[in-house]
């Protein structure tokens, strides 16, 4: 289909990992085998806990880190046959911290044309306009052209990253969770800016996030990552309505409520986030999940299409299961 | 770069001064900071204008005027014609003491230009890439920190002879191991910050990366260590003109003075003082003003 932005087949990327002084480097699988399909104007997030390998698929849909395996395609094109300044005008990404995407040495300015300059865009003489331009649909005041970020508020640095990722008008924009490092009071200032903005450019975002409620907010489709892998795509209200992954369930219910008499919630997760160099056998998650069966230990659930989505969980898979425990 | 801080807080709803104007206001309340620039400065001017303003010539020997003491002393001898007396083959203290100052400081740039290149070249690539890269740059490092620098500098001095350019060059190759180290940590730091990251998915080529995004983060840490080596260079320098390697005589260096006075230390004693207070007051300027550098860049001291 032509209107699949960002294809991610079997994407694969394995980091050597020194085992300590005179032993053998290992390896780390961060990102194990992903299969993403982002289609124009979706809102796809990527939820997950720390480590599960977001960032490392975001770098590499950014074109910083060639996946070990597997192909990338962004706008059709597969990605290493692009140059860096083609992926750069197709997709661009918005960090979590401002405080730190944005270099303390360079006025406002000259950070929100920096992308015409790397792009060695004809006329010079248009940058202002443009800036301008875009700083006033992303709601910044003109005056801070020559200010320096250290002069401007987290939602207003925020705001400026957001300027400088979109105005060679990417058709991608991955966000790594672009709220968490904000004031909540700025938070959903910022949220309804991106998603005014996805409607007035056209936009498509990948929402790196694991706070749910930003999730549940934006996304059109939700995606849960788990060390590595997609255990759970589906559209966003069927995730939020029915999830089906314990894992899915798990991180639902392990949302905070502003009501403090409901305690903090129990997600029966425990502690323990797997050695992700000592990988679990068969399926990762069993350790921690609340319904493992015998055979979820040896044997790696396979991807089972449920509607719209997919689900990778023996207990959604009847035959192979029921086969499993008659023999 | 510059910016109207006359209007700034006109214009701005958060009422904070431009990065500019806070820099002026934490420079001008340092007392280290302006102590070692005026010193700094006052040595600079006596170097530039030594021509001008000394008394007599650097080179001129009057030996019937000799070891004339200098003029606060209570000998006879003192006179207003020579402030600071004369050395031993009668040629004018102060007039040595103009030109030293300009050997020093050329030694003193020299050496910290040659060393700040090779040092921030070695220690920024290896903090940018890492990995094999960062090896190599620390076995060069390692190789260079195991070398005795005055024992190398002594050897190469007198193999090659020994002239100011020479001098020059062998310190500035010896000296930009604390540049690498100190740029390969900052380059570390500032690498993993979002910027950066931003700067290469935007499509920047690195040397594009590496001088506007990871440069103007580091220049702090650079000009504190060039102001460290180029006291360093100085000493060193004195050190090696004292043992009769460094500057050749008749060439008025500052350790050339003291090794040249060492004889009459205890009958004509500001033969030595003299330089060696001279020598005192230049380094401990640029200490000072090192140290005030890097108070007013600190990143604890904004905001």
């Amino acid at each position: 289909m032509s209107d699949i932005v960002l294809e991610a087949r079997d994407v694969t990327r394995t980091f050597m990992i020194s085992g300590g002084f005179m032993k053998p480097k290992r390896p780390l699988h961060a990102v194990n085998g992903i299969d993403l399909r982002i289609r124009q104007g979706e809102v796809l997030a990527l939820v997950g806990e720390s480590g599960c390998g977001k960032t490392t698929l975001a770098k590499m849909l950014l074109g910083l880190l060639p996946p070990t395996n597997g192909s990338l395609e962004l706008d059709g094109n597969p990605i290493e046959t692009m140059d860096r300044l083609r992926i750069a005008q197709t997709v661009q990404p918005i960090f979590q911290d401002p405080y730190s995407s944005l270099n303390p040495r360079k006025s406002i300015g000259s950070i929100i044309t920096l992308p015409l300059k790397v792009q060695g865009d004809k006329d010079p003489g248009t940058w202002r306009k443009r800036a301008d331009e875009i700083m006033e649909l992303v709601g910044l005041p003109r005056r801070v052209y020559n200010n320096y970020p250290s002069q401007l508020s987290g939602g207003q640095r925020q705001r400026v990253a957001i300027a400088r990722a979109l105005i060679n008008r990417p058709r991608i924009v991955i966000c790594d969770e672009p709220t968490s490092a904000l004031d909540v009071s700025v938070q959903s200032q910022i949220l309804n800016l991106l998603q005014d903005l996805r409607e007035e450019l056209g936009l498509t975002y990948l929402v790196i996030s694991h706070n749910l409620a930003v999730v549940e907010h934006m996304a059109t489709r939700v995606a849960v990552m788990y060390l590595g892998r997609i255990v759970e795509e589906e559209d966003a209200d069927t995730l939020f309505d029915t999830p089906k992954h314990p894992y899915s369930k798990a991180l639902l219910e392990s949302v905070l409520t502003p009501d403090p008499s409901l305690g903090v919630p129990d997600t029966h997760l425990g502690a323990a986030y797997p050695n992700p160099l000592d990988m679990p056998s068969g399926c990762r998650f069993h350790p921690r999940c609340i319904k493992a069966m015998t055979h979820c230990s040896t044997i790696a659930p396979r991807k089972i299409p449920f509607g719209d989505g997919h689900v990778e969980c023996h207990l959604y898979d009847e035959n192979e299961g029921k086969g499993m425990l008659a023999s | 770069m510059t910016i109207d801080t006359a209007k700034a807080p006109a214009t701005m709803e958060n009422q904070e001064p431009s990065p500019g104007a806070m820099m002026r206001k934490r420079v001008f309340s340092h007392w280290g900071f302006m102590i070692g620039a005026i010193v700094l400065i006052a040595i600079f001017l006596m170097a530039l204008l030594a021509p001008y303003i000394s008394p007599g010539d650097p080179f001129d020997q009057v030996l019937s005027r000799k070891l004339i003491p200098p003029i606060w002393s209570d000998s006879a001898k003192a006179t207003w014609d020579h402030p600071l007396g004369t050395d031993h083959l009668g040629r004018d203290y102060m007039t040595r003491l103009f030109y030293g100052a300009r050997i020093s400081l050329l030694i003193g740039f020299g050496a910290m230009l040659i060393s700040g290149v090779i040092g921030t070249t070695l220690g920024v690539l290896a903090g940018y890439y890492g990995g094999r890269v960062d090896m190599v740059v620390n076995f060069i490092i390692t190789t260079r920190l195991s070398m005795p620098v005055v024992l190398v500098a002594l050897a190469v001095v007198s193999i090659v002879g020994s002239s100011l350019t020479v001098v020059i060059w062998v310190l500035g190759l010896l000296i930009w191991d604390r540049f690498a180290v100190v740029m390969r940590s900052a380059t570390q730091q500032v690498r993993a910050l979002d910027f950066v990251t931003s700067a290469q998915a935007l499509g920047c080529s690195t040397p594009r990366i590496l001088l506007t995004e990871v440069m103007p983060n580091i220049t702090n840490h650079l000009i504190v260590i060039a102001t460290l080596e180029m006291a360093h260079a100085i000493l060193l320098e004195a050190a090696l003109s004292f043992l009769g390697l460094g500057v050749q005589p008749p060439e008025p260096s500052w350790g050339l003075m003291i090794s040249e006075a060492k004889g009459m230390i205890f009958f004509d004693p500001w033969l030595i003082t003299i330089p060696g207070l001279a020598l005192f007051a230049l380094v401990l300027s640029i200490n000072l003003l090192g140290d005030g550098i890097r108070d007013v860049t600190a990143p604890e001291n904004r905001n």
